[in-house]
This record gives structure tokens, C-alpha cells and sequence, in this order.
């Protein structure tokens, strides 16, 4: 092999590699760019995470909204968790409340958090909560069980083709993981 | 692979192979390489196909017969991996090794001591891909796709099977790098790249999608270890990760790497059918741009795996548009192949009798997948046999009929010894029956609701997957013959010898027939003068 070969191989190979590292680094910034894609086109059905302020809006009398409520368990999570209306019919600009009911099945304390989930996701920025059991981890004593309210309010501004919202709750056991922290 | 013709005394490099066993392990000589590649790959090729014939046992009747239903999820997901990373990827990488510096008029591949590693390297990665059978938890279970929050319930073979993964990437990148640096960089002076033989462009083209997605795969089997041992939340809602991004990662790796695996196949295809047909292949250009475009669209057509969960309309529009443009350029390919038949002076060897099965059935695999990339069709068909059907056609009859084609075709180069013709076409018929009861009924099934991935079903699906599973054991078993049929063919006992040519004006066709059967040890060392266009 001629030096002159040798040397365009490697020039090739160092051109290659990098391109090996550049897509390794895309594949990591696909996270970041998945998040920030999900978050301005509001595709992804999530919720705001943090209490929204009770603003008063006028009340849609003439719409009725069916929403769904759902609850789950990560990795059968030893929680009982159930919700106290399977739906409600609702109006646009009026605040609703609906609890929800969740218990340790463990003799130990319990750290859990549930995620919620909006689905169709692009109904997700009119659906507004202002108290939601989701917004931090929740802690369980030995065994307690707890009603737990969620608050909220369905935007008016909600384009006129839905119909129907379903709202659901997982719960996931994050004892261990708390422990480690 | 004795005889030591050295045509030129000079080159350094210019002595025969090693002599005994260290010649396997130290070698760096391109046709050996290639061999081991396509040894291994065979080998894997039937310990894949023991874990199917387990598969179709289990689903013989309906009812739990032989396995449990965690042991039958390890084999759907080690079948998988062990076909495509152990068998298919490195069968076409044997070849890639043995006939891209023949084909290309090269005295070897750009970096022989790389090559010699990433070989090894893919032992390594499938020997530690296998250890995890053995292991507390069982072997992965959660389907080749590795998809959270499921993947991370593994028992203790989630990091090993991390890192063989890693170690099956690094093995691919590897040699995907000195294939395209042997291509761009060691063609003789008057192969210029209008002219390669399209097994050489299609491996170009296979290279650069390997050093593409290789890595996002690496770094999304990475976010699931970190996730499970050092507490991240990339797929982990109650972090605030999404397992759905976890999809688009696989998928955006999941979809090229089924092209890694066609357009060889499709590469091969469109060197063996002009030798038979006697014909020039019909529409050089057109077949090397719609490689292209197939590589390109590959990219941007992932989310079609993930109909179902839950994206807006306009992302169901997106990618089932650029779904079905695939059809267009895959389409230009069989009708090249179909035009450059036509008329031909055809004769039906085993390796045409392969590749003329491999259009036909390809195709439907094709249609299958058009089917499919309808969105709103996808609801019925998604995760149900109809799938299985579908890729296994893809891959079976297709890549693999390929492989097989390949391997009849350029055997008599290789060794110097014609195959036994009687028992290959045995083979042949044996192979393209038996595919086809084994994966036609599939698509019945699927149609009728049945899911894929489960150990037991439905009384109602008991006929056709009586048939099916029937079917798979007379495909399994044919392939023994085929093994015989190499074995025999290297021995050379009873066997004709190959002429140079091998096949009636093969040497029109392609750099490789002007050389003499057996190809010696070391070739081009000076590059050809003349360079074939018939396949042009
Ligand atoms: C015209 C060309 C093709 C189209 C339109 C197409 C379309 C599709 C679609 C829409 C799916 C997803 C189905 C679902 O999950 O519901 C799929 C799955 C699949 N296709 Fe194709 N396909 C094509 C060609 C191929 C080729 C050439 C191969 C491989 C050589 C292939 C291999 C696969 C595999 C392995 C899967 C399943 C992956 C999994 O879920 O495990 N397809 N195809
Ligand atoms: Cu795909």
C-alpha cells in the first residue's frame, strides 16, 4: 500500500469517525429536542405542572364535554387507586372538583407519584387544573389511605370538534428511588 | 483457497496464508475474513432457526406444550436478535469481504487489521449476547425492540445484553467504515464509481446507513441501562422521561436497519439475474438512485412502527406519505429486475431459481408493507401476526433466499469446485415451498386478531398455525441440505471442477469471473486493466 494511500484511507476514517460521534451525540440530543418539540407543538398530552391560578372565565352553558377518568399502575404498584367518578359531563369555563382515592397496600411508608396523561394530547393545554395530587410526590403512611382532590376547569377556547377528554392518572412506586436520594 | 498465484513477486504482502489454526485468528486477508464472516453467519443462522423451530412447537396447538411463557418471550427476542445481528448482518458482511475488492479490481479491503477486529469483535458481542440464556431472570424478554418500561423488568441479563449490543455495533461501524473506505478509496483507476457492480453501491450506500444509526442505537440502549442502574429518567414517566421517546430513538435506528438488511440483498439480486438472463441489467442509473432514495426516505419514515400510539393526525399523515413514497423506488427495482428477464436467453440455475423467487416473494412483502403504512388500516394489522408475516417476508425469501443465491453463485469462484446442482435445486424447491406454508397462512392469521409475541392462542387459530408450524419444520430441515451441499463443494470429492468463468460469459459481467477458479490467495495486486460493462 502506497504512503499516499495510507494517509487518504485515514483521512477518510477520521472523517467517518466523526460522524459515528456526531450521530452518537444526536441520538442523545433527540431527548431535548423530542421535550421541546412536544412542548410548543402540545402533542404529547401533558398537563400543567404546577397549580394554575382560579381565573374566572365565562361559563359555555350551550357545550357539554364528556370527561373520561382513568387510573393505572406502574409495575402493579402496590397501591389501591381508584377514582370516584368513572365521568362527568361538563361545561367549558366552569370548575369541577372529583376526587380520587389512594391507599398503601404495604406495612411500610410509601413515596409515589402519579403522572397524569390528557388524551387526544392536543386537548391538553384546555385542560387546567389548580389542585392536583399529581403536582408533587405524594407520602403514605403504613397502610393510609387518602381522598384526594383534583380541581379544574376546561378552557372555552376548546376547539369546537371535541367532545370527549379522558384524563389519566399512573401511579408509580417511588420509595426505593427516594431512599437512594 | 491453496494455491498461492501471486501475480506480482513484489508487494510486500506477497506469501500465502498462514499455515494451522493461528491462520483463523491472526489473519487479516480478506477472503478469509469474508469466509469466517459467512461461517459464523451460517452458524448463527441455524441456532436462530433451532429458537424458531422451538417457537413453532410451542405454537403447534393451541394449549402450553413444551416452554414456558417466559422462556418462549426470550426466544422471540433472541431469534431476532440472533437473525439479524448474528446471521443476516454478518452473512452479507462475508460478502461484502469477499467480493467488494474482486468485484472492484483491490488487492484487499482499506484497513485489513480492522476488519480482523471487528470480526472478532462480532463473536464476542453474539457469545455474550448468548451467555444471557444462562442467566438469573432469563435471557431479554422483552422483544428485539428493548422497549421500556417492559425492557427494564429483565432480570440480571439487561446489562450484558446492553453491552453485547455495544459490542455488535462497534463490530458494524467497524466494518462499515473499511467497506466505504475500500470503495471510495481502492477501486482500480479505471473503475469509476458509474461502473461498480451494484453490490458495491448498494454496500456503499449500507455503509453510510450503518455508521448513521449504529450509534443512536448504542445511545438508546445506554438511556436504558443509566435509567435502570444510575437513576435517570429518560423512559421513566415518574422522572418526567417518556417512554414513547424511547420508540422514536429505536425506530429512527429500527427502520434503516431493516434497509441494512435489503439493499445487499437487492445488491446481489442485480448482479445475479443479469448473468442468467444474459442480458445487461435494465436501468443501471435508475437502480443506483433509487438505492439512494430508499437510503434517504429511511430516515424520515420511523413513526410508521408507531401508529398506534397516540400522535396527532398531521404525524399519521407525515409518515404515512413518506411511507408509501418508498413503494416508488423499491417498485423501479422489481421492475428492473422483471425488464432485465424479459426476453432474456434465461437459464434456471439455483442461484436464478433463488433470486427469480426472491422477486416474487419480496413483492409481496412489499405490498404487505404498503397495506400497513395506511395509518388507519395499521389499528387492525399492528402487532398482530399480519406483521410477522409481512417482515418475515421481507426477510426470509428475500435477504436470506439472497444469502443462499450468493453463496451457490460465487462458490465454484471460491473453491474451484462446481455444487452439486440436483441436490441445490432440491434445495431450492424445498426452501420456496415450505417458506411459503410457513409464512403465507401468518397473514391469516393476523387478519383474524391474532397477536404476535404469545406462547398460547385461541382455539380458533389452531388450523393455520398447525400449517404454519409444519411448514417451518420442513423450511428448518431443508437448510441441512445446504450444508451439505457447501461441505461437499469445499471437499471437491466428486465434484466438477469450475472453469474461470464458472458461468457461460460471467466474465462480461463482473471483475471477479476474470480471475482463475480458485480465486489465489492474493489478487489484483496490479489493478485490472479492463473493466466489464455488461452489467452496466
Ligand atoms: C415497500 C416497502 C415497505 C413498507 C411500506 C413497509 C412498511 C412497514 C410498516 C408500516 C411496518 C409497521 C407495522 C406495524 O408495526 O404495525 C413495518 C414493519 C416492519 N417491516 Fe416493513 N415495510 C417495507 C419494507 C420492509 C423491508 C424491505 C424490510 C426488511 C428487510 C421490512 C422489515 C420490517 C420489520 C422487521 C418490521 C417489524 C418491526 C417490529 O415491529 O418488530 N419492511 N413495515
Ligand atoms: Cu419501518
Amino acid at each position: 500500500m502506497s504512503d499516499n494511500l495510507a494517509e487518504k484511507n485515514k483521512r477518510l476514517v477520521r472523517k467517518l469517525v466523526i460522524i459515528v460521534l456526531l450521530m452518537f451525540g444526536f441520538g442523545y440530543a433527540l431527548v431535548p429536542i423530542y421535550d421541546v418539540f412536544c412542548d410548543i407543538t402540545g402533542i404529547n398530552g401533558k398537563t400543567n405542572k404546577t397549580a394554575a391560578n382560579e381565573i374566572v372565565y365565562k361559563i359555555d352553558k350551550n357545550r357539554e364535554i364528556t370527561v373520561e377518568f382513568m387510573t393505572a399502575l406502574n409495575e402493579s404498584a402496590p397501591i389501591l387507586f381508584k377514582s370516584e367518578l368513572k365521568q362527568i359531563k361538563v361545561h367549558p369555563g366552569q370548575y369541577y372538583t372529583v376526587n380520587f382515592y389512594a391507599e398503601n397496600k404495604t406495612n411500610k411508608p410509601m413515596v409515589a407519584q402519579a403522572i397524569p396523561s390528557i388524551s387526544p394530547g392536543l386537548t391538553a393545554e384546555y385542560f387546567i387544573k389548580t389542585e392536583c395530587f399529581c403536582f408533587l410526590e405524594q407520602t403514605f403512611k403504613a397502610n393510609e389511605g387518602r381522598t384526594m382532590p383534583v380541581r379544574f376547569v376546561i378552557d372555552p377556547a376548546l376547539p369546537d370538534k371535541y367532545r370527549r377528554i379522558t384524563l389519566a392518572y399512573t401511579f408509580f412506586d417511588n420509595t426505593e428511588k427516594s431512599v437512594k436520594k | 483457497m491453496s494455491a498461492v498465484a501471486v501475480e506480482n513477486e513484489h508487494t510486500h504482502d506477497a506469501h500465502g496464508a498462514e499455515k494451522g489454526f493461528l491462520r483463523w485468528i491472526v489473519t487479516t486477508n480478506h477472503k478469509d475474513i469474508g469466509t469466517m464472516y459467512l461461517v459464523f453467519a451460517l452458524i448463527m443462522f441455524f441456532v436462530g432457526g433451532t429458537m424458531a423451530l422451538i417457537i413453532r412447537a410451542e405454537l403447534f396447538e393451541p394449549g402450553m406444550q413444551f416452554v414456558d411463557p417466559q422462556f418462549f418471550n426470550s426466544m422471540t427476542t433472541m431469534h431476532a436478535l440472533v437473525m439479524v445481528f448474528g446471521a443476516v448482518m454478518p452473512g452479507f458482511v462475508g460478502f461484502a469481504n469477499w467480493m467488494i475488492p474482486m468485484m472492484i479490481g483491490a488487492p484487499d479491503m482499506a484497513l485489513p487489521r480492522m476488519n480482523n477486529m471487528s470480526f472478532w469483535m462480532l463473536v464476542a458481542g453474539m457469545l455474550l449476547m448468548a451467555s444471557t440464556l444462562f442467566m438469573e431472570g432469563g435471557a431479554p424478554a422483552a422483544g428485539w425492540t428493548f422497549y421500556p418500561p417492559l425492557v427494564l423488568q429483565t432480570g440480571n441479563a439487561l446489562p450484558f445484553a446492553v453491552f453485547a449490543v455495544h459490542l455488535l455495533g462497534i463490530s458494524s461501524i467497524m466494518g462499515a467504515i473499511n467497506i466505504i473506505a475500500t470503495i471510495l478509496n481502492m477501486r482500480a483507476p479505471k473503475m469509476t464509481m458509474m461502473k461498480m457492480p451494484l453490490f458495491v453501491w448498494t454496500w456503499l450506500i449500507t455503509g453510510f446507513l450503518l455508521i448513521a444509526i449504529m450509534p443512536v442505537f448504542a445511545g438508546a440502549v445506554t438511556m436504558l441501562l443509566t435509567d435502570r442502574f444510575f437513576d435517570t429518567s429518560f423512559f421513566d414517566a415518574a422522572g418526567g422521561g417518556d417512554p414513547v421517546l424511547y420508540q422514536h430513538i429505536f425506530w429512527f435506528f429500527g427502520h434503516p436497519e431493516v434497509y441494512v438488511m435489503i439493499l445487499p440483498t437487492f445488491g446481489i439480486a442485480s448482479t445475479i439475474i443479469p448473468v442468467f438472463a444474459r442480458k445487461p441489467l435494465f436501468g443501471y442509473s435508475s437502480m443506483v438512485y433509487a438505492t439512494i432514495a430508499i437510503a434517504f426516505l429511511s430516515f424520515i419514515v420511523w413513526a410508521h412502527h408507531m401508529f398506534t400510539v397516540g400522535m396527532p393526525i398531521a404525524g399519521e399523515l407525515f409518515f404515512m406519505y413518506t411511507t408509501m413514497l418508498i413503494a416508488i423506488p423499491t417498485g423501479v427495482k422489481v421492475f428492473n429486475w422483471t425488464a432485465t428477464m424479459w426476453k432474456g436467453s434465461m437459464t434456471f440455475e439455483t442461484p436464478m431459481l433463488f433470486s427469480i423467487a426472491f422477486v416474487v416473494l419480496f413483492t409481496m412483502g412489499g405490498f404487505t408493507g404498503v397495506m400497513m403504512s395506511l395509518a388507519p388500516l395499521d389499528f387492525q394489522y399492528h402487532d398482530t401476526y399480519f406483521i410477522v408475516a409481512h417482515f418475515h417476508y421481507t426477510l426470509v425469501p428475500a435477504s436470506v433466499f439472497i444469502l443462499m443465491a450468493g453463496g451457490y453463485f460465487w462458490l465454484p469462484k471460491w473453491t474451484g469446485n462446481m455444487y452439486d446442482e440436483k441436490l441445490a435445486t432440491l434445495h431450492f424447491w424445498l426452501s420456496a415451498i415450505s417458506v411459503n406454508i410457513l409464512f403465507f397462512p401468518q397473514h391469516f392469521l393476523g387478519l383474524a386478531g391474532m397477536p404476535r409475541r404469545i406462547p398460547d392462542y385461541a382455539v380458533q387459530f389452531a388450523d393455520w398455525n398447525m400449517v404454519s408450524s409444519i411448514g417451518a419444520f420442513i423450511f428448518g430441515f431443508s437448510q441441512l441440505i445446504f450444508v451439505y451441499v457447501v461441505i461437499k463443494t469445499i471437499r471437491g470429492k466428486n465434484c466438477e471442477k469450475a472453469t474461470d468463468e464458472v458461468w457461460e460469459d460471467a466474465h462480461k459481467h463482473g471483475l471477479e469471473w476474470t480471475l482463475s477458479s480458485p480465486v489465489p490467495y492474493h489478487t489484483f495486486a496490479t489493478p485490472p486493466e479492463k473493466i466489464p460493462t455488461e452489467h452496466l
